[in-house]
């Protein structure tokens, strides 16, 4: 049966299971599904550190049949944003809970006690966490739960570290080590639920429907993830290939946006990273592209000659962007220790880069002192302090620190600088400064994101071909893309695979597991899950009105030149107006 | 068969493996399934992706453990290394599974029944980095 899903009531500490084929047949499975499931178990107007706040995790129908169908979705209330919550994280997540035997798990109550919860297949155990909670490194606890659980190889932990604990808003969940649900907080309502730790294992097979046309697509999507030049980007240097080339144009955010461009771009740059750190490749269970770079860092001890520890640290461009560029950062292995901080901590990348430049602009404008930063003084470039204010931020020694860990946007509603606290919607901003566009897709993004709808994509096309786009062309574009993408994520595919799942792809794949959908269909529902999401967004509270992007953006000129905030305002109303809301 | 004929899988260099399964999915699919619940090769970290990975296959020993202790004959031997398996006269007793000193014998839960590496190679044409060969036994 295709549509099962696993409840997990931690409250009772009962599970159940329910047949929702319907739900998956008409809505495909993850996002698709999710964002139903979401709003018919989550109360309306919920705390999102509430017992009541539900977490659904979907996988989709292609899910362990095709190569990069390797994401799982998470829909929760965010408690960043205060509306919704989603992010996406591969490993072996997916293919676990499919493995399981679930095409989607709803967590929902909370425990009084710390615990995690093992689903082996069809069992459910509540385990008992109080010795895991306050471990200081989250790849300790992996390591212990690790020794304790069956299912080595398939099976995904996915688990918070101390800044889920401590409800820090943009705490992650981290998954096979090198893999988050990381964006708008979910590690803080695992926190809130004192859920420490989930993990997933099982030995189902999946039924295919037409076996002979399942092993040909597979071959088809096998050679073109492997033999084609669409997915060299990812696979050769991985997506810290673009440092160098936003950096050129002047689109690489840089101390706290100050400037878009930075002159130690070459030191943080990916190039300059493969040669001199790469030390290891890993890919998500099914597939061949293998996108996670990870660098090994050698450090020698201090106190003991000729002892040394390497440390695999795993970089992306979002990373270098948000704890290097924008932090004014090109000491190498500096910028290498705050990934590897951030990993141990389990908060979010791009909202702790963020919130340490703005910290660091506050503090140069004599808005806070050091009785507010715990004596620390934070200087663009200086690692060593930002790495303890890293540590900090989740212990939050200071009544400034705890306002900090509920995100820029409040914390400069409280402390001042909003001028320049990157923010959207709520969500700190992703390493975009390419144009126009971008922007636009932060504001009218559903999770406020960069991987909603690219704008960035089509701002550099602009550039290449110099020239101003209309407001109907970008409104046109970003909701093309975002609506194409609620598609990818229902099925559930790696955004990294977009360029060979075309939606013909997407008709002959979804027909070897018995579902017919013709493109135009596609595209209709694709636009329905998108503006579901945003009708539970205005529910939960969410007001288009409030979208109110720092001056920065604006005073920052991009690589387009500079961004006219009338502009951005008619695409923004236009964008809503498209949706119908 | 051939004496010098009998292949098998072998690891040309697990250091290079990224983890990323295909090997497993190639297996199960070979039998018309998605999934990983029929696969006879794993790959698993050794301590933590952040230690690397490991790549468990059976190697076709020349005189099989797994064999030598099953109790119904369901194991033999077959020329050149390695077992063939009649899942007729196998009762899930699990004996070989103990004996293999790799791990390669895997287990179907829903038929209570090893699953034993066919030989095939099937999984070798869908490694992206080459850290599968299909070659004779003892090369
Ligand atoms: S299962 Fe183990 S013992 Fe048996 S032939 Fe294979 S490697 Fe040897
Ligand atoms: S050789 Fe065949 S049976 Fe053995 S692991 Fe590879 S695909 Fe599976
Ligand atoms: S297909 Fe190759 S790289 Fe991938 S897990 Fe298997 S052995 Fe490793």
């Amino acid at each position: 049966m295709y549509g099962k899903v696993l409840h997990i009531d931690l409250s009772r500490k009962r599970s159940w299971v329910d047949d929702e084929s319907e739900l998956f047949i008409n809505r495909i499975g993850g996002v698709g599904v999710g964002i139903k499931l979401l709003e018919e178990e989550l109360p309306k107007g919920v705390d999102p550190l509430d017992p009541e706040n539900v977490i659904v995790f979907t996988v989709g129908p292609l899910t362990g049949l095709y190569p990069m169908a390797s994401k799982t979705i998470a829909l929760f209330k965010s408690p960043l944003t205060g509306n919704l919550g989603e992010s996406h994280a591969g490993g072996r997540s997916a293919i676990a809970i499919k493995s399981a035997g679930y095409e989607a798990i709803v967590v929902k109550g909370a425990s009084e006690t710390p615990i995690y919860v093992a689903v082996h297949g069809e069992k459910v155990f509540f385990r008992d966490a109080s010795g895991l909670w306050g471990v200081g490194s989250s790849l300790t606890v992996g390591r212990v739960i690790r020794e304790r659980e069956p299912g080595a190889g398939i099976r995904s932990i996915m688990r918070i570290g101390v800044a889920g604990e401590k409800l820090v808003r943009y705490a992650c969940v981290t998954t096979e080590t090198y893999r988050h649900f990381g964006r708008l907080g979910l590690g803080a309502v695992f926190g809130s639920k004192k859920l420490k730790a989930l993990v997933v294992s099982g030995a189902g097979v999946i039924q295919v429907k037409d076996v002979k046309l399942y092993r040909t697509l597979y071959d088809e999507i096998f050679n073109a993830t492997t033999r084609t030049a669409i997915m060299r980007k990812y696979h050769d240097i991985g997506t810290s290939m673009n440092v160098s080339p936003l950096n050129e144009i002047g689109g690489l955010p840089t101390r706290n946006l100050k400037e878009a461009k930075f002159e130690g771009a070459e030191k943080i740059s990916g190039d300059f990273l493969a040669e001199n750190y790469l030390g290891r490749r890993v890919a998500c269970s099914h597939c061949p592209v293998a996108c996670i770079h990870l660098a090994a860092l050698r450090e020698p001890y201090e106190d003991e000659p000729y002892f040394y520890k390497t440390t695999m640290i795993s970089y992306d461009y979002e990373l270098i962007y948000a704890l290097g560029s924008l932090l004014g950062i090109s000491n190498t292995e500096g910028m290498l220790r705050l990934f590897h901080e951030v990993e141990v901590l389990g908060t979010d990348a791009i909202s702790t880069g963020v919130l340490l430049a703005w910290m660091t602009e506050v503090f140069e404008k004599g808005l806070i002192s050091e009785t507010e930063t715990a004596g620390l003084k934070p200087k663009w470039g200086d690692w060593k302090t930002y790495l303890k204010s890293m540590r900090f931020l989740v212990e939050q020694p200071t009544e400034f620190y705890r306002d900090l860990s509920m995100g820029v946007a409040y914390a400069s509603n409280k402390y001042g600088g909003s001028d320049y606290a990157l923010s959207f919607g709520g969500n700190e901003m992703p390493g975009y400064h390419t144009g126009p566009v971008a922007h636009i897709g932060f504001l009218t993004g559903a999770r406020h994101s960069h991987l909603d709808s690219a704008g960035y994509s089509l701002d550099q096309k602009l550039l290449k071909e110099d020239r101003k786009p209309s407001v109907e062309e970008v409104v046109d574009y970003l909701l093309e893309e975002e609506a194409w993408r609620q598609i990818l994520s229902s099925l559930v595919v790696c955004f990294f695979a977009r360029g060979i799942y075309s939606p013909t792809l997407v008709v002959d794949a979804l027909k070897s597991v018995g579902y017919e959908f013709s493109p135009t269909e596609l595209a209709k529902l694709g636009l329905d899950i998108l503006r579901d999401k945003n009708r539970f967004k205005l529910r939960e509270g969410f007001r288009i009105g409030d979208l109110k992007p720092a001056k920065r953006i604006y005073e920052t000129a991009s690589p387009l030149g500079c961004i006219d905030d009338e502009f951005i305002g008619k695409a923004v109303n236009l964008f809503y107006a498209r949706m119908g809301i | 068969m051939d004496y010098m004929c009998a292949k098998r899988v072998s690891i040309v260099d697990s250091e290079r493996c990224v983890g990323c399964q295909l090997c497993m999915f190639a297996c199960t699919r070979r039998l018309g399934y998605g999934g990983l619940g029929l696969s006879a090769i794993l790959v698993k970290s050794t301590g933590g992706i952040e230690r690397g990975l490991t790549v468990i296959v059976c190697r076709a020993c020349p005189s099989p453990p797994c064999q030598k202790v099953c109790p119904t004959g369901a194991l033999t031997a077959r020329e050149g290394g390695g077992v063939r398996l009649n899942p007729d006269k196998c009762i899930g007793c699990g004996h070989c599974r103990d004996a293999c000193p790799f791990g390669a014998i895997f287990w179907n839960y829903e038929l209570n029944k090893p699953i034993v590496c066919l030989y095939c190679g099937y999984c070798v044409n869908y490694c992206p980095y080459k850290i599968l060969a299909f070659e004779e036994v003892g090369k």
